[in-house]
């Protein structure tokens, strides 16, 4: 009951002295907005490349096609060197009878042109289609696989998958530097800001000591100035997050550019976010008024 | 009993000038001391060494049951709970009335409002500050800030009061009539030190002093007289 009451009068000085030196406070509070609408928009970011790159690994094979005269006996060793290879998921294999029988269903010229054909005169390859593990190692295994006797050719979409996921980790690596940065820069700011509201409380702390304040009863307000202001600082994010999103997903039917790239669902991906961002709001905040706490309020 | 017990301090600042120089003194609980000497001799610092805003550096201090030559930075606020300190400054905060700069001692504790109230008017009425409460340090005399500040100091029902020179930037007449405060508080129980240069006070209340000298202890005596001591 004391406690609750003396972390009712120290939340009460803190709001007020928030709103005292306002032009500071405002001036962290802004920071922290944009710092954290930052920080969301690089997690969307990143997610949603996450995401994407998993979806289009998803679909990415190696097609192996196999010299036209392999025999039986040649396709069986063709599939032993595949599967001693490491990076091999999953393979399926097709047979040219296979794949002529799939094209003559799918369309009706594929099937008046092929079925003059005989099984001999096939000019179709058997095939395997080949699902990789680690999509970043997919060129080496494809020139491994297309080492292999009895394989005529590969085809890997040369590279393009793997351009791809370098631009994404490039976008995702600047987009943490650039988030770091201003988290650093809040920090600074929220410090700073409790260290004018430590100064200018200088009596009132000279005071307390000597009526016998102890160092917790102190500094639980700057703390709390901090909470505050990390709380405050995050609900325009958290509202832009939540709403801009949604917004966005709706408007663009949960696609960008084309149907490859979806979105990530906003239920309940947005609210996670609100909820880190909400967190990482107060975490630094507090952090920043403990860290000026603890270098100007000196004991 | 024995309230303060102090032995063998020295206390010698960063700068070299050594303030005090063995001194060693027993306080009464309910005695009523003045320290005096000249200034610069070491009243403050031993002042100071009580309430742990300095440390000694060698000796040891009791000060009701604490050992205050040893308490850690953390724990000083346990010892300035048993005390009340006044200063010749003051050192009320002037945005608060006179009510919030004395409640202001025990809200920081998260004292029932109802409890904060009834001690906050006790004290005022004791230093005669009653029709006041609502005043803000600045409108009042410095004798009235003085009584303002103890009654801060006493509110807590501290069983010390310490006071470095109170009267010091007051009139005679009100200094007198700060002692007097000062007098009914110590008849209340408490313990009070006060350091002061004031000879018509000390001569006139013949009470308990302690004389200090370039930081040694010169004198000690009961109902004692400025006069006789500082030629
Ligand atoms: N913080 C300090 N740092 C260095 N020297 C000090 C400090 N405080 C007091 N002194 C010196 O210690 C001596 C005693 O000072 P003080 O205890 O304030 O005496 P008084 O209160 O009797 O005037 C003086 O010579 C003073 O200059
Ligand atoms: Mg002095």
């Amino acid at each position: 009951m004391k406690l609750l009451r003396m972390i009712s009068r120290d939340f009460r000085d803190a709001v007020k002295s928030v709103f005292r030196n306002i032009s500071l406070s405002m001036a962290s509070l802004s920071c922290i907005v944009i710092t954290l609408i930052l920080v969301a928009l690089a997690i969307i970011t990143s997610y949603n490349i996450n995401n994407f790159s998993k979806n289009i690994k998803n679909d990415f094979t190696i097609v192996v096609f196999l010299e036209n005269e392999i025999d039986q006996e040649g396709i069986s060793e063709v599939k032993t060197k595949i599967v001693e290879n490491k990076n091999i998921e999953e393979y399926t294999f097709q047979g040219k009878q296979d794949i002529a029988k799939e094209m003559m269903e799918s369309s009706n010229i594929y099937k008046n042109i092929m079925e003059t054909w005989s099984e001999e005169d096939n000019p179709l390859k058997d095939t395997f289609v080949i699902k990789v593990k680690d999509i970043d190692k997919i060129t080496k295994t494809a020139q491994d696989i297309e080492k292999i006797s009895g394989v005529y050719s590969v085809n890997y979409g040369e590279g393009i998958i793997e351009k791809f996921l370098k631009i994404f980790k490039m976008i995702e690596k600047a987009l943490i530097i650039v988030v770091v940065l201003f988290v650093l820069i809040t920090m600074l700011l929220i410090t700073n800001t409790i260290k004018l509201t430590i100064f200018a409380r200088k009596r009132e702390i000279e005071i307390m000591r000597l009526v016998g304040a102890s160092n917790f009863n102190i500094e639980l307000p700057f703390i709390f100035e901090g909470f505050i202001l990390g709380f405050f600082g995050s609900i325009l994010p958290v509202i832009t997050i939540i709403y801009g999103y949604t917004y966005l997903f709706d408007n663009f039917d949960g696609q960008i550019f084309s149907p490859f790239i979806k979105l990530v669902e906003p239920t309940p991906f947005v609210y996670a976010i609100a909820l880190i961002i909400l967190s990482l709001g107060i975490f630094v905040g507090m952090f920043s008024s403990f860290r000026a706490v603890k270098k100007y309020l000196k004991v | 009993m024995e309230l303060i017990s102090i032995k063998g301090v020295n206390k010698r600042y960063k700068n070299g000038v050594t303030a005090l120089c063995n001194v060693n003194l027993s306080i009464k609980t309910g005695d009523f001391v003045f320290v005096i000497g000249a200034s610069g001799s070491g009243k403050s610092t031993l002042i100071k060494l009580l309430h742990r805003e300095e440390k000694p550096d060698s000796g040891k201090i009791i000060l009701g049951g604490i050992n205050v030559s040893k308490l850690r930075n953390r724990k000083v606020y346990k010892l300035r709970r048993k005390l009340g300190i006044v200063f010749q400054d003051y050192k009320l905060l002037p945005k608060l009335t006179v009510f919030e700069n004395v409640a202001f001692a025990l809200e920081i504790f998260g004292l029932p409002k109802n409890e904060v109230r009834q001690k906050t008017i006790k004290a005022i009425e004791l230093v005669g500050l009653k029709n006041k409460a609502k005043q803000f340090p600045n409108h009042l005399s410095g004798g009235e800030q003085q009584r303002v500040a103890i009654a801060r100091a006493i509110v807590n029902e501290p069983k010390l009061l310490l006071c470095d020179e109170p009267t010091g930037n007051l009139d005679p007449e009100i200094s007198l009539e700060i002692v007097k405060v000062l007098e009914t508080i110590n008849k209340n129980g408490t313990t009070v030190i006060m350091a002061t240069h004031d000879k018509e006070i000390v001569d006139s209340m013949k009470k308990r002093v302690v004389v200090i000298e370039d930081g040694k202890l010169e004198g000690d005596y009961k109902e004692g007289t400025y006069k006789n001591e500082i030629a």
